[in-house]
C-alpha cells in the first residue's frame, strides 16, 4: 500500500512536470506579442518596450526563459503580472479563497444531491421520477453555464431581484456590521453562481451515480442483504451504494477539470472573485505570466483530486487495502 | 463499414437515439438550407428604429440591439458551429486513434512515453489549453481555430483507443495472424482498427456536443469566431449589454446549443449501449 | 411431524420480449416437514431457484408470483404479506444460502459484520453480543481459529470457508427452515462433502427444516430424506429418497438415472436422454417430457396430473395409472 503510495505521487508529480512544460511552451510558442496590448492602453515609446521587454525577460531565448521560470518556480515565484505589474502568487492567493467557497459548495451539492438524486433514480428506475429526472439531467448537460447564469442573473437577479447577481460582497454593507451580516452578505452572493454550476455538474454526478448503481443492484449479494431480513434502507444504501459509490470516486478525478473549465465561466458571468475571473482577465490583457500561473494551478488541482480521489478508493476498498 | 452502421442503426431504434437523430436533423435542415430564405446576418436595416425588437412575424426571433434579424443569425452561426465541430472531432478522432493504436500495439518506452504525455495534456482543462494558445494571437481565421479544437480533443480517445487494443492483442485471431507472419500494419488495419470503429464512433457522437460546447464558450470569451460573423457564443455575449431589454437575443442562441448538443448526446448514448451494453 | 411449510400450486411469471407472460414455475406443490431434508432435482431451466426465491418473496421484477398459488409457513399466508411483516419472514423463519459464495457476499463489509447485521435485524442485542454470538456461528459451522476470521473480508477466505460463512450467515436468525440452492455446486469436490456434512449436522441439532436444491442426483442419496424430481416448471415425481432410487417410475427420473455412471454393478452404457430441455417460453403441450419420452403414447397429449404410483410415492406419468 505504501509502494503503492509512493509510486502514484512520483507518477503525479511527473505529470505535473510535464504539464507545466506543456503550459509553458505552448505559450511562449504560439504567434503573437505578449506586450501588444499593453501598447493599446497608452502609446509606448519603442525605448519603453524594450525595457519591459528586458524587464519581462522576453528578450531572451525562449529556453533560457523556462530555466528562469522554473528557477523561479522553485522558490515559489511565479513571475510577474503585466497587467496588475504585482507577483503573480501573490494574485492567485487573494483570489483562491473566493474560488474555493465556489467550488467547495458546489462539490458538496454534488456529493450530497446529486448522488442521493442518482441513487433514487436507480431504485425507482423506470418511474415517471427517473424519466423526468433523466430528460433534466440530459438536457443540463448540453447547457451552456456561461447561458444559463445570463439566463439565471437575468430572471432571478434582474427580473425578479430576489438575489444579486454579481460580485462577492455588497460594496454598500457597512464595514461594521459584523461577521454575521457578512457571512450572510456572501452566502447570497454564492447561490446564482453556485446554482448555476451545480445545476450542469450534478446532471453528470447523477447520471454516473445512477448507472453505477444500476449495476450494483443486479449483483447477487443484494440478494443475499434482502434474504436476511435487512431493511430496504440498508440494502440501498449499505450495501448497495457503499458499493456503487466507487465509480463516481474515480470519476471525479476525470470530471473536475469540466468543474474547473465550468467556474472560468460562471466566475466570469456572475463576477466572482475567484481565479476563473482572474483567468479571463488575463486572457484579454495577454497577461501571460498570469495565464501561465492560473493554468498551472488549475492542472495541479485536477492531478491533486485524482490522486486523492486514488487514494480514497484504495482505502475504502478492502479488497485493494489487503492484498 | 458494417461495424459502423450496426450501432447507428441500433441506435436509431431506441426512443432516445431516434429523438436525438430526428432533432439533429431538423437542426441541420435549418442551418443549411433556410439562410437563402432569411435577411442577411450581418445586416444592419434600422439601428435606432429596428433595434431589440421583440420576436413577431417578420422577425420570429426578434432582432438584436444593432437591429440583425436573431433568426438568420442563429441559423447562419449554427452552420459555423456543426462545420466546425465535425471538422474538429474528425481531427481528434484521427490523432487519438493514431497515437492510441501506436501506444498500444508497441508498448513498451513508447507507450509509456505516450501516455505520460496524455496524462499531463488531460490534467490542464482543455479550455485552459486553448487560452493560453489562443491570448496572445490577434484575430484566429476559423480553419487555425478548429486545428486547434480539435488538436486538443484527442487525448481521452488516445487512452480509449489504447486501452481496446491492449485488450485486442490478446484475442486469438490477432495472435494467429501475428504468428503466421502477417506485418504490423496489416495487423493494425486488418484486425485491430476495425474493432475500435465502436468505441471512436461514440467518441465522435459525443465530442461534436463537447466541442459545440467549447466552441461556444470561446466565442463567449471573445477567442472563438471573431465578430462579425455570427456565432452562437458571440451572440450570447454581445446579448449581455441588452439583457434586460432585448433578453431574446441571448435566450435564443443559447437554446438553440441546447438542443443541438442534447440531440447529438442522445445520439452518443444510444450509440454507446449499442456498442457496449452493460448498464443503463 | 409437524409441517412448517406447505406450498401449493405454485406459478412464478415472467414477461417475455413482447410483453406475453410464460411461467418458468407452472403449478408446483410440496411439503416440508420439521427436521426433515427434502431434494428438489432438476436441470438448470427447470424451475428450481426460482421456487426457493418465491419461498422468500424474493422474485426479481418484472416477475411475478401468480395468483392461485399459495405459500403458506406454518399459519401464515407468506403471499399475502407485505413490509415489515414479510421482513420477519427473511431470515427468521426462513433462511437462504446461494450458490456462488464470493459473488453472494458483500466484498466491502467484514465477515463478523455480514453475519451480525443478520442477527441485529431480527434480535435487539448490542454490538457486542451479536459479535459473540457470530464467534458461536463460525465455530458452528466448521471454521478453524473463528475469532481472526470474524475481521476478515470476503477476498481472504477460501471457497469452502465462504460457503460456510453463508451457512452462518443464513443460520443468523435461527431460523425454522433452510433452503440451499446449489450449495456445492461452486465449489471443489472435496469441500463439497464437508459443507454437506456441515448441513446435515447442523439440521439435527437445531431441528431445521431443510430444502436442498440441486441438479446433482450425486449427493442427494444418503443425505435427503424426500426428493422431489423438476421438468419443465412442474414437479414430475416425487417419493422418500430409497424408493425414488430403487424404482423411478418417471421416464425423466430414469433417464436421469441412465446417464449417470454407476461405481458398482454392472458397468453399462450411458443413455443421454435425446432431445434438450424445452425453453420457459414455449412449454410443449401435453406431457411437458413427450417429445423426449421413449414410453410416450396417445394419452400423453393430455397433461398428466401427479398421480399416485405407490404410497408417499408420486409421478406426473399416464404410465402410473396402470400400474396400481
Amino acid at each position: 500500500m505504501r509502494r503503492w503510495l509512493l509510486h502514484r505521487t512520483a507518477q503525479a508529480t511527473v505529470t505535473l512536470a510535464i504539464a507545466l512544460l506543456l503550459i509553458f511552451f505552448l505559450m511562449r510558442l504560439a504567434p503573437g506579442d505578449p506586450l501588444a496590448r499593453l501598447s493599446e492602453d497608452r502609446p509606448l515609446t519603442p525605448a519603453q518596450i524594450e525595457a519591459l521587454r528586458a524587464r519581462f525577460g522576453l528578450d531572451r531565448p525562449v529556453g533560457a526563459q523556462f530555466v528562469s521560470f522554473v528557477g523561479g518556480l522553485a522558490h515559489g515565484d511565479l513571475g510577474t503580472s503585466i497587467q496588475y505589474g504585482r507577483p503573480v502568487t501573490a494574485l492567485v492567493s487573494e483570489r483562491i479563497p473566493a474560488t474555493l467557497l465556489l467550488g467547495g459548495t458546489v462539490l458538496l451539492l454534488n456529493f450530497t444531491v446529486g448522488v442521493w438524486l442518482g441513487v433514487r433514480q436507480a431504485v425507482r428506475r423506470g418511474g415517471a421520477a427517473d424519466t423526468t429526472l433523466t430528460l433534466l439531467s440530459l438536457s443540463a448537460y448540453a447547457t451552456p453555464s456561461f447561458w444559463l447564469g445570463l439566463v439565471l442573473a437575468w430572471l432571478v437577479g434582474v427580473k425578479w431581484h430576489l438575489l444579486p447577481a454579481a460580485g462577492m460582497e455588497d460594496p454598500l454593507l457597512d464595514p461594521g456590521a459584523g461577521w454575521v451580516a457578512h457571512a450572510a452578505d456572501v452566502g447570497r452572493h454564492l447561490v446564482l453562481p453556485a446554482l448555476t454550476l451545480s445545476i450542469v455538474s450534478i446532471a453528470g454526478t447523477m447520471r454516473y451515480q445512477r448507472s453505477a448503481m444500476l449495476e450494483v443492484l443486479r449483483l447477487p449479494y443484494i440478494v443475499t442483504a434482502e434474504a436476511k431480513g435487512l431493511p430496504t434502507r440498508a440494502v440501498i444504501w449499505q450495501h448497495a451504494w457503499r458499493n456503487a459509490f466507487f465509480p463516481v470516486l474515480t470519476l471525479f478525478g476525470l470530471w473536475l477539470p469540466l468543474l474547473v473549465t465550468g467556474s472560468v465561466f460562471v466566475e466570469s458571468v456572475f463576477a466572482w472573485p475567484g481565479l476563473g475571473s482572474l483567468a479571463v482577465g488575463a486572457v484579454g490583457y495577454r497577461d501571460y505570466p498570469l495565464l501561465m500561473g492560473t493554468s498551472l494551478l488549475a492542472a495541479a488541482v485536477v492531478v491533486t483530486a485524482s490522486l486523492v480521489s486514488d487514494l480514497a478508493y484504495a482505502c475504502l476498498d478492502p479488497r485493494v487495502r489487503f492484498s | 463499414m458494417t461495424v459502423l452502421l450496426e450501432p447507428l442503426r441500433h441506435a436509431w431504434r431506441t426512443p432516445r437515439g431516434r429523438a436525438g437523430a430526428l432533432v439533429l436533423l431538423v437542426i441541420a435542415t435549418v442551418v443549411i438550407f433556410s439562410p437563402p430564405f432569411l435577411p442577411d446576418p450581418l445586416a444592419q436595416p434600422d439601428p435606432i428604429g429596428g433595434a431589440s425588437l421583440a420576436p413577431s412575424i417578420t422577425h420570429p426571433f426578434g432582432t438584436d440591439q444593432l437591429s440583425r434579424d436573431v433568426l438568420s443569425r442563429v441559423a447562419v452561426g449554427g452552420r459555423v458551429s456543426l462545420v466546425v465541430a465535425v471538422i474538429a472531432v474528425g481531427l481528434s478522432l484521427t490523432l487519438g486513434a493514431l497515437v492510441g493504436l501506436v501506444a498500444g500495439y508497441w508498448g513498451g518506452v513508447v507507450d509509456a512515453a505516450l501516455m505520460r504525455v496524455v496524462d499531463a495534456a488531460l490534467a490542464v482543462p482543455r479550455l485552459f489549453l486553448l487560452l493560453l494558445v489562443l491570448a496572445m494571437s490577434e484575430r484566429v481565421p476559423v480553419w487555425a481555430l478548429v486545428l486547434l479544437i480539435g488538436a486538443t480533443g484527442w487525448f481521452g480517445t488516445s487512452r480509449i483507443v489504447r486501452a481496446e487494443v491492449l485488450r485486442l492483442r490478446e484475442e486469438s485471431y490477432v495472435r494467429a495472424s501475428e504468428a503466421l507472419g502477417a506485418s504490423p500494419r496489416r495487423v493494425i488495419f486488418r484486425h485491430l482498427l476495425p474493432n475500435t470503429l465502436g468505441p471512436l464512433l461514440v467518441a465522435a457522437t459525443l465530442g461534436v456536443g463537447d466541442v459545440i460546447l467549447l466552441e461556444a464558450g470561446l466565442s463567449f470569451l471573445g477567442l472563438g469566431i471573431q465578430p462579425p460573423a455570427p456565432s452562437w457564443g458571440g451572440m450570447i455575449l454581445d446579448a449581455r449589454e441588452v439583457l434586460v431589454t432585448a433578453p431574446w437575443a441571448g435566450l435564443f442562441p443559447g437554446v438553440a446549443i441546447v438542443l443541438t448538443v442534447l440531440s447529438a448526446n442522445l445520439i452518443g448514448d444510444a450509440v454507446r449501449d449499442a456498442v457496449d451494453p452493460r448498464g443503463a | 411431524m409437524t409441517r412448517v411449510l406447505e406450498v401449493e400450486n405454485l406459478r412464478v411469471s415472467f414477461p417475455d420480449a413482447g410483453g406475453r407472460r410464460f411461467r418458468p414455475v407452472d403449478g408446483v406443490t410440496f411439503t416440508l416437514d420439521r427436521g426433515e431434508t427434502m431434494a428438489l432435482v432438476g436441470e438448470s431451466g427447470c424451475g428450481k431457484s426460482l421456487t426457493s426465491l418465491a419461498l422468500l418473496r424474493l422474485i426479481p421484477p418484472p416477475g411475478r408470483v401468480e395468483p392461485g398459488s399459495s405459500i403458506r409457513l406454518g399459519g401464515t399466508d407468506v403471499l399475502g404479506l407485505e413490509g415489515e411483516a414479510l421482513r420477519q419472514i427473511r431470515g427468521r423463519r426462513i433462511g437462504m444460502i446461494f450458490q456462488d459464495p464470493m459473488t453472494s457476499l458483500n466484498p466491502v463489509f467484514t465477515v463478523g459484520d455480514q453475519i451480525g447485521e443478520g442477527i441485529r435485524a431480527h434480535f435487539p442485542v448490542s454490538r457486542a453480543e451479536a459479535r459473540e454470538r457470530s464467534l458461536r456461528l463460525l465455530q458452528e459451522v466448521g471454521i478453524p481459529d473463528p475469532g481472526s476470521r470474524l475481521d476478515a473480508y470476503p477476498h481472504q477466505l477460501s471457497g469452502g470457508m465462504r460457503q460456510r460463512v453463508m451457512i452462518a450467515i443464513a443460520l443468523a436468525a435461527e431460523p425454522e427452515i433452510l433452503v440451499a440452492d446449489e450449495p456445492t455446486t461452486a465449489l471443489d469436490v472435496t469441500v463439497q462433502a464437508q459443507i454437506l456434512e456441515v448441513l446435515d449436522r447442523l439440521r439435527s441439532s437445531r431441528g431445521m427444516a431443510v430444502l436442498l436444491i440441486t441438479h446433482d442426483l450425486g449427493i442427494v442419496a444418503g443425505r435427503a430424506d424426500r426428493v422431489a424430481v423438476m421438468y419443465a416448471g412442474q414437479i414430475v415425481e416425487e417419493a422418500p429418497t430409497a424408493r425414488l432410487f430403487a424404482n423411478p417410475s418417471h421416464p425423466y427420473t430414469q433417464g436421469l438415472f441412465a446417464s449417470v455412471p454407476r461405481i458398482r454393478g454392472p458397468a453399462h452404457r450411458l443413455t443421454p436422454i435425446p432431445g434438450s430441455v424445452p425453453s420457459p417460453t414455449a412449454w410443449p403441450s401435453g406431457c411437458r417430457f413427450r417429445p423426449r419420452c421413449p414410453k410416450a403414447f396417445d394419452k400423453c397429449e393430455v397433461e398428466p396430473s401427479l398421480l399416485p404410483a405407490e404410497p408417499e410415492h408420486r409421478t406426473r406419468c399416464w404410465l402410473a395409472e396402470g400400474s396400481r
